[in-house]
C-alpha cells in the first residue's frame, strides 16, 4: 500500500503553474467533457452516474445517481440544481479548495449534471464566510458565460442554463439540504420535514430540485471522462472514487489530501501522510467525519462484520479510510474532516467546545433540539468553570437520548453523537471530574481550572 | 436611507434573476450591510418594500443569520473561529491576546470604536487553524506572533481587510 497521494479532484490544483482563469482550465483540457456531455442523451448520463455508484461527498454517503433516479420529471414544474457549497461540518475544508483553486472544474461538473437532470436553473449556495471564494466564482461563471459554456443555448445544443451564486450569512443549518432550499428562498433556514418534502420531488418553490455537495458535481465531470466502468474501479465495491480527507488538530502537517476510497488507513493517515503527532505525544482520540461523527478512542478494538459478511478486528490504526469501514466502527465518513486529538486534549473540554458549537447553530425549530442541545451545553460549560455535579454524565446521555430521532432533521443527531459517543467512551474521565469538583467544592476548595478549548 | 447607486444597480441587476423575488432577501440584506455597515429598522423596510414583503419577512433572517448585524460595528471586525479544531490549535488564546491588546471584551466593540471583536464558529479552513477574519480578510494560523503583528497591523491603520 502506497501513501503517496492518487489525486483526481485536486489534480492540478497546487501545481505552482496552474492558475484558476478559464484559459489554464481549459489548456488542461478543461470543459472537454461538457462538450462531450450535450452530444450524449440526459437519460444516458443519469444512467453513467448511477452505474459509477458514487455516493455524495456532502456527510450522508447517499449515491448521487439514486438521488436524481428520485426525480420528479412528469411534474411538468421546471427542475433546480443546487449546489451545496456551504462546508460548515466543523474539521471540514475540502470543498474550499476547489473553489479556490479550480472553480471551473465544478462549473463544468456542474453544468453537466444540470444537462442530465435538465434543469432550468442552477445554484451555487456558498457560506457567507466565503468572500473571496464568491469573487472567484462570479468572475469563473462570467468567464464561462462569454465562452458560451453557461448560459443561453450552451455551445448550439439548444440547452440553456445559468448558475446563480448565492451567499449564505453564517448559519451552519444551511448545510442541511431542505434547510439550505428554505434560506434560498429567502426565509429562516428550518428544515422542512421529509416526507413530503423530499427534495427530488417538493423542493425550490416545490419544484422537483437536486441538491449536491461541490465535491460529488466534480466527480460527475471524472465519471463523464473516465466511463461509469473506469471510475467504479478506483476504491473498493461500495466505495467508489477518491476521497479528499481534511486533516486537522494534533497533526504535525495538518492539510486536505485524495486518496482512493480504503486506499489509506487511519494510521497511514496520521502517521505517514501528515507526519504524526507533535513529539513527545500519543494518541487520543479521532473524530473521523467532522464534528457530528461519532469519536474513536486510541485504545478502543472495532471488531464485527462488513456489509459484506467478512469479519474484522481492527486498532484505530487499521481503520480503511472509506464510508463503509468508518460505519462498521460505529462512526461515519462525514464529510471528511479527520480531527486528531493527543493525550494533551482534556475531553470534557473538547465536547463543551463542540456542545456550544450545537447551541450556537440549533435553528430553533424543534423543541428537543433547541432546548436540548442547550442544556447539554450548560452542563459541560459548567464541568469545564468548577460547577460539575455528579449526576452530570449520566444527565448528558439522557439528554442526548432524548434529543436523537425526535427532531425534524438531522442536527439532533449530529449533536448528540457526539455526546453520546464522548461520554460513554471516556466515562472514566467525565465521572472522575465530576467527583473531583464535588468534593472541593465540600471542603470550601477553589474548584476552577484554565481552560484550553472552551 | 441613502444606498450608493452603485449598490442600487446591483440590487435592480440581481433582482429579476431569481424566479421569485423573495430570494432575492438574502442578497439584499448582505448588499445594504456592506452599504451601510449594518441593519436599521429603516433598512430593512426598504428591503420589504423593494421586494413586495412585510418588514417582518427581512426582521425574521436578519436576527437568524449570524453575520447580519443591527448595531454598527468598530472600524475593524475582528472574527476569531473557536471551533474544535482552532480551539486545538490555540485560538482561545490568540482571542485572549486580542482582548488585552484592544480592552474588548469579546462580544463587544472597543470604547475607541476601532475594534468589534467577535467569536465565530468554524470558518471551513481547519488544516491552517488558528483561522482569524478581518473584515473579508482571512488570516490562517495566527499564533501569538501572528496575532501581535495584526493587532500592530490594526493599530496602525495598515491591516489588509479584503
Amino acid at each position: 500500500m502506497s501513501v503517496e497521494e492518487q489525486r483526481l479532484i485536486l489534480k492540478y490544483a497546487d501545481e505552482p503553474s496552474y492558475t484558476n482563469d478559464i484559459a489554464c482550465y481549459i489548456k488542461h483540457g478543461g470543459y472537454e467533457e461538457l462538450k462531450k456531455a450535450i452530444q450524449l442523451k440526459p437519460e444516458d448520463i443519469c444512467k453513467e452516474v448511477l452505474d459509477s455508484g458514487v455516493r455524495g461527498r456532502g456527510g450522508a454517503g447517499f449515491p448521487a445517481g439514486m438521488k436524481w433516479k428520485f426525480l420528479d420529471r412528469k411534474s411538468g414544474k421546471p427542475i433546480y440544481l443546487i449546489c451545496n457549497a456551504d462546508e460548515s461540518e466543523p474539521g471540514t475544508f475540502k470543498d474550499r479548495q476547489i473553489i479556490h483553486k479550480d472553480p471551473h472544474q465544478l462549473i463544468e461538473g456542474m453544468m453537466i449534471s444540470a444537462f442530465a437532470i435538465q434543469a432550468k436553473l442552477a445554484f451555487i449556495y456558498i457560506r457567507g464566510e466565503f468572500f473571496e471564494g464568491y469573487k472567484i466564482l462570479e468572475r469563473a461563471i462570467e468567464e464561462a458565460r462569454s465562452k458560451n459554456l453557461l448560459g443561453d443555448n450552451i455551445l448550439g445544443s439548444g440547452y440553456s442554463c445559468d448558475i446563480i451564486v448565492h451567499r449564505g450569512a453564517g448559519a451552519y443549518i444551511c448545510g442541511e439540504e431542505t434547510g439550505l432550499i428554505e434560506s434560498l428562498e429567502g426565509k429562516r433556514a428550518n428544515p422542512r420535514i421529509k416526507p413530503p418534502y423530499f427534495p427530488a420531488a417538493l423542493g425550490l418553490y416545490q419544484c422537483p430540485t437536486i441538491v449536491n455537495n461541490v465535491e460529488t458535481l466534480c466527480d460527475v465531470k471524472h465519471i463523464i471522462a473516465m466511463g461509469a466502468k473506469a471510475f467504479s474501479e478506483i476504491g473498493t465495491p461500495g466505495n467508489v472514487g477518491t476521497r479528499i480527507w481534511c486533516v486537522s488538530g494534533h497533526v504535525q502537517k495538518p492539510g486536505y489530501y485524495e486518496f482512493p476510497c480504503a486506499a489509506i488507513t487511519l494510521g497511514e493517515l496520521i502517521y505517514e501522510v501528515c507526519g504524526g503527532l507533535l513529539p513527545g505525544r500519543k494518541l487520543k482520540a479521532v473524530i473521523p467525519g467532522g464534528s457530528s461523527s461519532k469519536i474513536l478512542r486510541a485504545d478502543e478494538r472495532f471488531k464485527g462484520k462488513l456489509k459484506d459478511g467478512t469479519e474484522f478486528d481492527w486498532g484505530i490504526e487499521d481503520i480503511p479510510m472509506d464510508f463503509d469501514s468508518l460505519a462498521a466502527v460505529g462512526s461515519m465518513s462525514g464529510s471528511g474532516g479527520v480531527i486528531i486529538m493527543d493525550d494533551s486534549t482534556d475531553m470534557v473540554e473538547a465536547l463543551a467546545n463542540i456542545n456550544y458549537f450545537y447551541a450556537h447553530e440549533s435553528c430553533g425549530q424543534c423543541t428537543p433540539c433547541r432546548e436540548g442541545v442547550p442544556w447539554m451545553k450548560k452542563i459541560t460549560t459548567r464541568m469545564c468553570s468548577g460547577n460539575a455535579r455528579e449526576e452530570d454524565p449520566q444527565m448528558l446521555i439522557n439528554i442526548a437520548d432524548q434529543i436523537a430521532g425526535r427532531t425534524i432533521c438531522a442536527f439532533g443527531e449530529a449533536a448528540s453523537w457526539p455526546v453520546q459517543s464522548f461520554v460513554s467512551k471516556f466515562r472514566d474521565e467525565f465521572e472522575a471530574k465530576a467527583k473531583e469538583q464535588e468534593l472541593l467544592r465540600k471542603q470550601g476548595l477553589e474548584t476552577s481550572k484554565e481552560t484550553t478549548l472552551i | 436611507m441613502d444606498l450608493k447607486q452603485t449598490t442600487l444597480d446591483k440590487i435592480d441587476r440581481l433582482v429579476p434573476r431569481y424566479p421569485d423575488k423573495r430570494s432575492a432577501a438574502l442578497p439584499l440584506c448582505h448588499l445594504v450591510q456592506e452599504d451601510q455597515g449594518y441593519l436599521t429598522n429603516d433598512s430593512i423596510e426598504w428591503i420589504a418594500n423593494r421586494l413586495d414583503l412585510e418588514p417582518i419577512n427581512i426582521a425574521e433572517i436578519v436576527t437568524f443569520y449570524p453575520m447580519l448585524r443591527t448595531e454598527a460595528p468598530g472600524k475593524y471586525q475582528v472574527r476569531v473561529c473557536r471551533t474544535l479544531s482552532c480551539a486545538l490549535s490555540g485560538a482561545y488564546k490568540t482571542c485572549k491576546q486580542f482582548e488585552d491588546a484592544f480592552d474588548c471584551k469579546v462580544g463587544s466593540t472597543s470604547d475607541d470604536q476601532l475594534v468589534t471583536l467577535e467569536y465565530v464558529e468554524c470558518h471551513a479552513d481547519c488544516g491552517r487553524a488558528p483561522v482569524v477574519m478581518i473584515g473579508e480578510k482571512e488570516y490562517t494560523g495566527v499564533d501569538s506572533e501572528k496575532a501581535a503583528d495584526l493587532i500592530e497591523q490594526i493599530k496602525n491603520g495598515t491591516v489588509e481587510t479584503e
